[in-house]
């Protein structure tokens, strides 16, 4: 599990995680690099989602869920109690399963986040959503429209306004979780496409059940299997050669 | 089976199966006519009072049984306002359980306290009275009004609404004992609603760094929407039908006070009230023809919210 000549943007160190007596993560541990997208694969169940959420610590949201280890984020332990969850979750942003347009226009839909946490002008807010919708190629398509429902749009629109929304915020991570799941063929072509282009700016990690996707749009892929980090390494190793039969059986389809 | 024998037996079932349809229908038909039974036979009991009062029925504000005047005037405002009153403590308290039932209550307490809350729907309203009368307005009277009377009702305009003697009933008391009344009601409908929003949504909202209370007024709110007006309307009905809590406590005065601390009286409670007592065709008539404004408004109410709550069920299945 070496990648040599890479800058860590999460360091994950001995994570255990607990669904009440479940324990879903077992002692994970790698480096997310930073500028780079990196997949989570692995069958249904075996601790993808999860790990992902550990990252904006969701799990708070719910009771008898916990985690232990360390998440250093930029050096700072995420996991700290003192760490203020609005702010780490407005430093992290996410993009869900199905596109989750909130019941307002397209403007208000960009500029929810941002609102939160920056005191900007109209003009400033205007230019904000003009750059994230552009970023997330979508404002050709909306900017016509701004006044209206984020309803209105079209499924895979829906999720390139909630990547626009999520990037809107400036976070430092996007986080993924499996967000082409409820899309068709062309509107994946359209987010994988997106996420090739974010990647320079933003640290991404994407979960997902599609191994062609992970191939097609990551640099780094790390393999899981029943709460357990099985493989850690560069997509291309990873998919070519992998250093653990588990993994091999897996991405060759003999299992899952 | 020879083809004779499953021939009858097919028959057989086709009359059972008729059978049935049709004494469904029949009860469904039932519930109609019930309804229509009964707005006919308002119409026709009301129909002196209509023809000697007219449309000056709705606003005249006098009910003398001596004199033989009768105005629907004070009952009607009695009746809006002692329901506003329920609505606007009712709602923002109702408000605040749904809320803390759906997203905030630890898990073991939601289970007890959306129990509690639903068995306060159970009580009997006339314990509401009893209550309302023996206990609370007593307490009220002694502890609470002069003070009110003394700070509010020193401020212009809106300390008129709070004038008068502490008597501890009127139609502030009513609307009150309304409010508690309405509440299991307007919160279970909330918290129902509010359950309807998928986790993913405010999940989404969360992961943008967005309190709860962010949550909940940009996301959960305008999402539930039409249900929360629904369910507001469903108290509304039951408290502008309400009968004998606000008996016990409205003091049942026809008279028109602009302050909440004096007695009034609602529709629902002069009904109540005055039934056994009314003596002649046209005293009969004109309580009937109250009767009649009542079924006239609670039905609107009620209309309202079914259809608000049509709407609901349609934007839920438009975003499946």
């Amino acid at each position: 599990m070496q990648q040599v000549g890479m800058q860590s943007k999460i360091s994950v160190k001995g994570l255990n995680f607990y669904y009440g007596n479940f324990h879903a993560l077992k002692n994970v541990c790698f480096n997310v690099p930073a500028g780079a997208v990196t997949a989570f694969i692995g069958p249904s169940g075996c601790g993808k989602s999860t790990l992902l959420r550990t990252f904006n610590r969701m799990y708070e949201l719910y009771p008898k869920l916990r985690a232990e280890g360390e998440i250093l984020l930029d050096g700072q332990n995420i996991l700290a109690q003192d760490v203020d969850l609005n702010l780490l979750r407005a430093r992290v942003g996410m993009v869900f399963q199905k596109p989750t347009p909130f019941p307002m226009s397209i403007y208000d839909n960009v500029t929810f986040g941002v609102k939160l946490y920056e005191k900007l002008s109209r003009s400033q807010l205007d230019e904000r959503v003009e750059w994230a919708l552009k970023k997330a190629a979508l404002w050709d398509e909306v900017k016509d429209k701004l006044k209206q429902s984020g309803y209105s749009l079209s499924g895979g629109q829906q999720q390139r306004l909630c990547i626009a929304r999520a990037i809107a915020q400036r976070p430092d991570v996007l986080l993924l979780d499996e967000p082409t799941s409820a899309l068709d063929p062309i509107s994946t072509a359209h987010i994988e496409e997106l996420i090739h282009e974010l990647k320079s700016e933003y640290t991404i990690v994407i979960v997902t059940h599609n191994m062609q996707q992970a191939a097609r749009v990551s640099d780094y892929t790390a393999y899981m299997y029943l709460g357990e980090l099985i493989e850690f390494d560069l997509t291309d190793t990873i998919f070519t050669k992998p250093s653990k039969t588990q993994t091999e059986d897996y991405i060759t389809g003999r299992f899952g | 089976m020879s083809s004779t024998s499953n021939r009858k037996f097919l028959q057989r079932q086709r009359i059972y199966d008729s059978f049935f349809q049709n004494i469904t229908k029949f009860f469904a038909f039932l519930v109609l006519a019930t309804l229509l039974g009964i707005i006919i036979s308002l119409i026709i009991g009301a129909m002196p009072s209509i023809k000697q009062f007219g449309f000056n029925f709705l606003i005249n504000d006098s009910w003398d049984p001596v004199k033989k005047d009768f105005g629907a005037w004070s009952p009607i405002l009695g009746t809006l306002i002692t329901s506003f009153i329920a609505l606007f403590i009712g709602v923002p308290v109702s408000f605040g359980i749904a809320l803390f039932l759906t997203e905030l209550s630890p898990l073991w307490m939601r289970r007890p306290l959306g129990i509690a809350v639903e068995l306060l729907a159970g009580i009997p309203s006339i314990i509401y009275g009893m209550w309302g009368l023996f206990v609370f307005a007593p307490f009220f009277s002694d502890y609470l009004q002069p003070h009110i009377i003394e700070h509010i009702g020193s401020i212009p305009l809106i300390g008129l609404l709070f004038t008068g003697a502490p008597m501890g009933i009127g139609m502030f008391t009513a609307g009150l004992i309304l409010s508690i009344m309405v509440i299991p009601y307007i919160s279970s409908v909330m918290r129902d609603v509010f359950e309807l929003v998928p986790t993913m949504y405010k999940e989404s909202a969360y992961g943008l760094g967005a309190t709860t209370w962010e949550v909940v007024r940009y996301v959960v709110l305008p999402y539930t929407k039409t249900g929360v007006v629904g369910g507001i309307m469903l108290g509304l009905g039951r408290a502008l039908g309400e009968t004998m809590a606000v008996t016990f406590v409205i003091g049942n005065a026809h008279d028109i006070k602009a302050s909440l601390f004096m007695p009034g009286t609602s529709i629902a409670s002069a009904l109540a009230n005055e039934f056994t007592e009314a003596d002649g065709v046209l005293y009969t008539s004109a309580l009937i023809e109250l009767g009649l404004i009542l079924f006239g408004i609670t039905f609107v109410v009620l209309t309202l919210s079914k259809i608000l709550l049509l709407q609901l069920r349609k934007a839920e299945g438009s975003q499946s």
